[in-house]
């Protein structure tokens, strides 16, 4: 019986949180917005919490499994939300229905802790809805804003579709092997034709989770109606959650399809990179930027799944750590001057250095990590992906996948110059930043450099993944 | 008169899929819409009703599987529906066109 507390304990705290809001939501008198540092040193609990007293076990009948890796796995997305509640507390301090976002947001967190943990096609169906589901309220928090309602309405719809294109793949997988468990379906799977179509519904859903080229037409629109603490949460938590999964169905359950699936991966990468760096560079709202920027990451993501075994899931766990530190940052400026100031045009954040040298350097770090140049962690990130990706000798990838570094450079220098050097009559005034946003940016630049500079970061990971996986 | 086997309902279910798919690419109403989605979700329980009953008669993994889709697609509509409404009472409208604030 303690097993059962020890080996769901990360869930466990996430559901504790959610009962916790739910009591201040209703017996509440007081202002909400004063429960805002309870809420946050909740989350600061939950996270550190996360690293002690691990222990790997099955529970239900295998619908459930955990382990170190997904333990650290969780801890990302724990982190992630920590620092969403840090950077985006001036959004949240206006907001009159606090806890009902902290509600939604820790459910879909425990969606996306029961999806990474899942075992059984069925536990991985219903925790992607209970992923997703939320994170469509959320992008509509602002309820009276015109572009909000738009935005959530695209995003549920498509969620919607994609879970019914995913189901009824997992329906024809059913058919074709009488099993949903993933150890049994690792055993059972060939590559007869109707397990490829099934596949293909699969994948295809899968691709929509993660704004993957074809299906990528949502993201943008999505990223730009939402708040910005939603779009944070769903470019950085929800996109690493389906990564995780994805990494662990394709290599676990599908491995005896590595054929098909090594080509399909193939195409949508470069896809994927292309697509998103073209249509990157002429943004002119910054939301829709990292919208595309983020679209761009996927793809090099992609480029390291076409790789084999613990070099990929390493190098993807590691990227995706330091994609929430800089990627966070990024947005965390963003929504501090939006929130501020109402300004979101990258033309209006020229002269920003001389007015808030610490927002301009908080956002050019972010921005070099996220291109990728040596001193910052982005930039072993990409490394540690590309080499993953190298090891079938497909080079013609790799040098697809460094070109498009290069095109990104270009629209994240213009960004850093647009900031730095260009000069501007009215520049975005002097803004003042919280003491909580100006903690959660200093952890992520911490974070984008630390990351990259600590060696035994990457060796742990890598270890981790070789004893559970 | 026969009962039937297991190629008509599975005829039926992907005719039910790939009629909910056209109606979603071509409908603009946002309600059909989402009756497009319940079509296809239907159709996938059938799908599994069907191969558990056919196929694999001693596994019920297909029964429960329908079970629990029926529940989230409840869910799921009820979130989609209050977003529409929020949706109509700002654009005063839930035709599909109408909402186009953002692009490119």
């Amino acid at each position: 019986m303690s097993d059962f507390f020890l080996i769901m304990k990360q869930e466990l705290a996430v559901t504790a949180i959610i009962f916790f809001l739910l009591i201040v939501k209703i017996a509440g008198k007081s202002k909400n917005v004063e429960w805002l540092p309870w809420i946050q040193l909740l989350l600061l609990l939950n996270f550190i919490g996360g690293f002690f007293f691990i222990q790997s076990g099955t529970l239900f009948a295998d619908m459930y499994h955990t382990n170190g890796l997904l333990a650290f796995q969780k801890n990302i997305l724990s982190l992630g939300v920590y620092l969403i509640s840090l950077l985006c507390s001036d959004w949240l301090k206006k907001s009159e229905h606090l806890p009902e976002f902290f509600l939604l947001m820790c459910s879909s967190l425990l969606g996306m802790f029961l999806l990474i943990s899942s075992g059984n096609l069925l536990m991985f169906y219903l925790s992607l809805e209970l992923a997703s589901i939320p994170v469509a309220a959320m992008a509509n928090f602002d309820l009276h804003k015109k572009s909000a309602s738009e935005g959530a309405m695209k995003l549920i719809f498509i969620s919607a579709f994609a879970s019914a294109v995913l189901l009824f793949g997992i329906s024809l997988i059913y058919g074709a092997t009488g099993t949903i468990s993933f150890d049994s379906l690792a055993q059972v799977v060939t590559d007869n034709p109707l397990q490829i179509l099934a596949f293909v519904f699969f994948f295809t859903a899968f691709t929509f989770k993660l704004s993957v080229v074809p299906f990528h037409l949502w993201t943008a629109d999505v990223y730009e109606g939402a708040p910005i603490a939603t779009t944070s949460y769903l470019s950085v938590i929800s996109k690493g959650a389906v990564a995780f999964i994805f990494i662990t169905v394709l290599y676990k359950v599908f491995a005896p399809l590595e054929t098909v699936w090594y080509w399909m991966l193939v195409v949508l990468s470069v896809l994927t990179m292309l697509i998103g760096n073209l249509f990157a560079l002429r943004q002119q709202n910054i939301k829709r930027f990292l919208a595309f920027s983020s679209i761009a990451q996927v793809g090099f993501i992609l480029v390291a799944i076409t790789g084999t075994g613990v070099d990929s899931m390493a190098s993807v766990t590691y990227f995706i750590l330091i994609y929430v530190f800089s990627n966070l940052a990024a947005f965390g400026v963003a929504a501090i001057i939006s929130e501020k100031t109402g300004k979101e045009n990258i033309d209006e954040y020229k002269g920003l250095y001389k007015t808030n040298p610490f927002l301009s350097w908080m956002l050019a770090i972010a921005l070099f990590s996220l291109a990728g140049i040596p001193p910052t962690a982005g930039f072993f990130g990409k490394l540690f992906l590309l080499t993953a990706g190298s090891v079938k000798g497909n080079f013609w990838l790799i040098l697809i996948a460094g070109l498009n570094m290069v095109i990104s450079l270009f629209y994240y220098l213009k960004i850093v110059r647009a900031v730095f050097m260009d000069k501007n009559e009215n520049p975005v005034e002097k803004v003042l930043v919280n003491g909580y946003a100006k903690m959660g940016l200093v952890i992520c630049a911490a974070g984008i450099i630390l990351a990259g500079l600590i060696g035994p970061l990457y060796d742990y990971i890598r270890e981790l993944i070789t004893i559970f996986f | 008169m026969t009962s039937p086997g297991l190629e008509q309902i599975l005829f039926i279910s992907a005719a039910l899929f790939f009629i909910g798919m056209y109606g979603f690419f071509t409908r603009r109403n946002l309600i059909t819409m989402l009756m497009s989605i319940e079509l296809i979700l239907n159709s996938v329980n059938l799908n599994f009703i069907a191969f558990n009953k056919y196929v694999w008669p001693d596994k019920m993994d297909g029964l429960f599987f329908t079970l629990f889709i029926i529940a989230i697609a409840a869910a799921e509509a009820a979130v989609a529906i209050a977003i529409i409404i929020n949706l109509y009472r700002s654009h005063q409208s839930v035709d599909v066109e109408s909402a186009e604030n953002l692009k490119y």
